[in-house]
């Protein structure tokens, strides 16, 4: 089924109303006739208007959006889900939120980064038109600040990898809690550097922040030996790494073996093929799966999610990002509970929703797939 | 290919109350009607034929874009502005110039959305789209059978059994003997009154034909699940009933009394619940009309079910071909018949969204003429006369199947 926004905060009296009047529009809901008039009225799901579009570097911009009721703030470093129609179809993609919760104006921001060959990126970068409307879906992401707010922090960030950041930059900034902030940031190029006037200028107004620009073009991979020079205590900092796999996969090993691996929070960017296991949360024993649509039957030992499972036992399973994101892959939970192998926590209520690609059964389940 | 189109004889000889006969007692078809066109082709030509027609489907498919989606959001806004207008005109309905605009734009909605929009989009037409508003899995349409029920006696039943005697509910609705290989039964002398009846309340006959009361009889089916769906029925309908019949005549004579005194509320309500009524019979005999000639024309050919057994992808083709006929029109009738017109674009490539039918008609066309297939169409009262006729006739004992368009020769 296709994917929707998420649902507003519609004052409850509304709701009512609307609710009433629905006698009148039956099989369809007053929404569908008040959508003639502004589409952004939905109740059914949130939708926002691009107000403007800014451009950052050659191939990055940054997209406002006016959400059509109330945004319902998120935290710094989280990402939003946003469905828009290129040529007709709707793609859902998830983009990390660089404005502040709450701006003056309700805008949202997020800053998508040209993907060659991609199909959402490229449409936001050149194609979208202030006016054009997008479904925006949950607030997610466990890529945030830990309250009360860590006296000093390292970030470490490679090209889009800058947008969660950012993100909590200016949110730290705004609250003045930028104490002792030391960013190293990768690029190729200067130009490529996505907000790099905003953050050279934080470089040179805030005592509390250092920037170090890494241009890879000039001197070659940020190699993970160099941190030791650009941040001698990095051991001893709350750290935020965001950047492509090789980077992330490169630092976690040195505070794997050399530091406090609880203290290094980790975003991993891009959609990386097909993944056998997911997120490091606790493995439980796994159980068998039944899928009462396709009435085939799986197993999974604990380690394999129910979408993985399904698909080696052959049934035709709905997905979309493989990595809990997406909201593609989900199926209603008939009986039995489930773990989520991000997190490890067991959870799962007859009727519940569930993303197969992130839960693994925790006994025997049936899901209506 | 061995003989796939038998025939069974209609025989007012053969015991009453047994199970409709098995080959037993069918005929060869050679004494009712000529060879059909399924058996000319070879097994290589039907593979051939079939990559053909696949070809077809997925050029449209790597098309589709803005200019499709375009198409059905236009359509969907039109029919709500439709709606709007009409329900509007309807408070004045107690002057005949408004109720007769009211009523029409009424119609023309109900039409516009139960055949243009609610089929076609219940076929998963749109779904490409990815659009949760516009998507097969949540569509409900302004009529009495359920989205759900409709959607698996439909989708599944009659597109995949299309004109399999004792498989395709669809011919002759159960209630009616539409093809001579039915057995005759006096019941059927009743079947012009109850055809007539069945055309002003066509919507009512959908939703209880998708409970399949064969299935509950034969035990396919558990009473549980009858008593379940007959619930889903109740449910559609009471909305439906409350909307057209008691909130809006209720809505426009309040506001009609505010506007114009109580007299004028009084005389309101009556006036709007007739423009209802009207627009809902309007609705159910023009889809009556488009859905019978889909199948029932003389130029269509029924099948047995051992067509089934070694059906390939270019015979299911095939069968989809020889099963179903077009109605010639302009454009306007195409769109107000939800493309049905292009009955047999619709069964080749039933997820196809209808607005492209009009544009690969001539190709479908020009393949059955390279495998000397017939391409059933004709002007609507022929084709409408064709079917009444039918209908008239099988009420009496026997009858045969109607001559067959000779097919152009193979080249």
């Amino acid at each position: 089924m296709a994917e929707r926004g998420a649902v507003p905060q519609v004052p409850p009296l509304r709701r009512r109303a609307l609710r009433l009047i629905g006698s009148f529009t039956s099989p369809l809901a007053p929404d569908d006739y008040l959508e003639l008039v502004n589409p952004l009225w939905s109740t059914r799901e949130l939708r926002g208007r691009v107000q403007r579009v800014q451009r950052e570097t050659p191939d990055a911009v940054t997209v406002l959006i006016k959400p059509g009721w109330e945004w319902p703030g998120h935290r710094p470093g989280q990402y939003v889900r946003l469905g828009i129609a290129v040529d007709g179809v709707h793609h859902w993609r998830a983009y990390s939120l660089t404005s502040p919760p709450r701006r003056a104006d309700g805008c949202i921001a997020i800053t998508p980064k040209l993907v060659e060959g991609g199909r959402v990126s490229p449409f936001l970068n050149r194609g979208v038109q202030p006016g054009t409307i997008v479904r925006l879906g949950g607030v997610e992401g466990t890529f945030v600040l830990p309250e009360p707010t860590p006296e000093r922090l390292l970030f470490v960030s490679a090209g889009s990898g800058i947008t969660p950041i950012a993100g909590m930059l200016r949110a730290l900034a705004a609250a003045g809690e930028l104490g002792d902030v030391v960013h190293v940031h990768c690029s190729r190029t200067r130009e490529d550097v996505i907000f790099g006037r905003e953050l050279a200028a934080l470089d040179a107004s805030a005592k509390g922040y250092r920037l170090h620009l890494h241009i890879s073009s000039e001197h070659g991979r940020l190699a993970a030996g160099s941190l030791e020079e650009l941040c001698p205590d990095w051991g001893e900092r709350e750290s935020f790494l965001c950047g492509p796999a090789g980077l992330i996969e490169a630092l976690s090993e040195r505070w794997r073996e050399h530091g406090d691996p609880e203290r290094l929070h980790v975003e991993h960017f891009g959609v990386g093929g097909i993944h056998d296991t997911i997120g490091d949360g606790e493995r439980g024993c796994g159980g068998s799966i039944r899928l009462r649509r396709s009435g085939i039957d799986a197993h999974s030992d604990g380690r394999q999610p129910i979408l993985l499972a399904g698909e080696a036992a052959g049934a035709d399973m709905p997905f979309g990002c493989r990595m809990g994101i997406c909201h593609s892959c989900v199926g209603r939970l008939r009986s039995g509970s489930v773990r989520d192998l991000r997190t490890g926590r067991v959870h799962g209520q007859p009727g519940e929703m569930l993303r197969t690609c992130v839960n693994a059964p925790e006994g025997a389940i049936e899901i209506d797939l | 290919m061995s003989a796939t189109v038998t025939q069974q004889a209609a025989s007012a000889s053969s015991p009453e109350g047994e199970p409709p006969a098995s080959p037993v007692a069918e005929e060869p078809a050679s004494s009712w009607e000529g060879e059909s066109p399924l058996e000319r082709l070879t097994a290589e030509q039907l593979e051939r034929l079939g990559a053909e027609l696949d070809a077809i489907h997925d050029h449209v498919f790597a098309e589709l874009g803005e200019r499709d989606a375009r198409y059905i959001r236009r359509t969907i806004r039109l029919h709500r502005q439709l709606v709007l207008g009409a329900r509007i005109a309807l408070i004045g309905s107690r002057r005949r110039p408004l109720w007769l605009a009211g009523t029409a734009a009424l119609s023309l909605a109900k039409v516009l959305e139960n055949m243009e929009i609610g089929h076609n989009v219940m076929h998963g037409q749109w779904d490409w789209m990815n659009d949760p508003d516009i998507n097969s899995r949540n569509w409900d349409w302004d009529t009495a059978s359920p989205a759900d029920a409709w959607r698996h006696s439909h989708n599944y039943e009659h597109h995949t059994f299309t004109n399999i005697r004792g498989k395709d509910r669809d011919l002759g609705y159960e209630i009616m003997r539409i093809d001579p290989h039915q057995r005759w039964h006096p019941i059927y002398l009743l079947q012009p009154l109850y055809n007539l009846l069945l055309m002003g309340f066509f919507e009512w006959g959908v939703a209880l034909h998708d409970l399949n009361f064969e299935a509950l009889r034969s035990g396919e089916k558990s009473r549980e699940q009858v008593l379940e769906e007959l619930k889903a029925i109740g449910v559609k309908a009471r909305r439906q009933i409350v909307k057209d019949y008691l909130a809006f005549p209720a809505l426009s004579a309040l506001l009609a009394g505010a506007l114009s005194g109580r007299r004028a509320g009084e005389g309101t309500f009556k006036s709007a619940l007739a423009a209802n009524f009207t627009a809902n019979i309007v609705r159910n005999v023009w889809a009556h009309s488009i859905i019978f000639c889909g199948h029932f024309p003389d130029q269509t050919y029924t099948f047995g079910e051992d067509v089934l057994a070694a059906e390939t992808r270019g015979g299911w083709y095939v069968r989809q071909l020889l099963g179903a006929a077009n109605i010639e029109g302009r454009w306007l009738f195409h769109f107000l018949s939800g493309n049905l017109s292009f009955q047999v674009e619709h069964h080749l490539f039933p997820d196809m969204p209808s607005s492209r039918y009009a544009e690969v008609a001539p190709r479908v066309r020009e393949v059955c003429a390279r495998y000397g297939l017939p391409y059933n169409t004709g002007p609507f009262h022929r084709q409408l006369g064709s079917v009444h006729r039918t209908i008239l006739r099988l009420a009496f004992p026997g009858g045969r199947p109607r001559p067959k368009p000779v097919p152009p020769p193979m080249h």
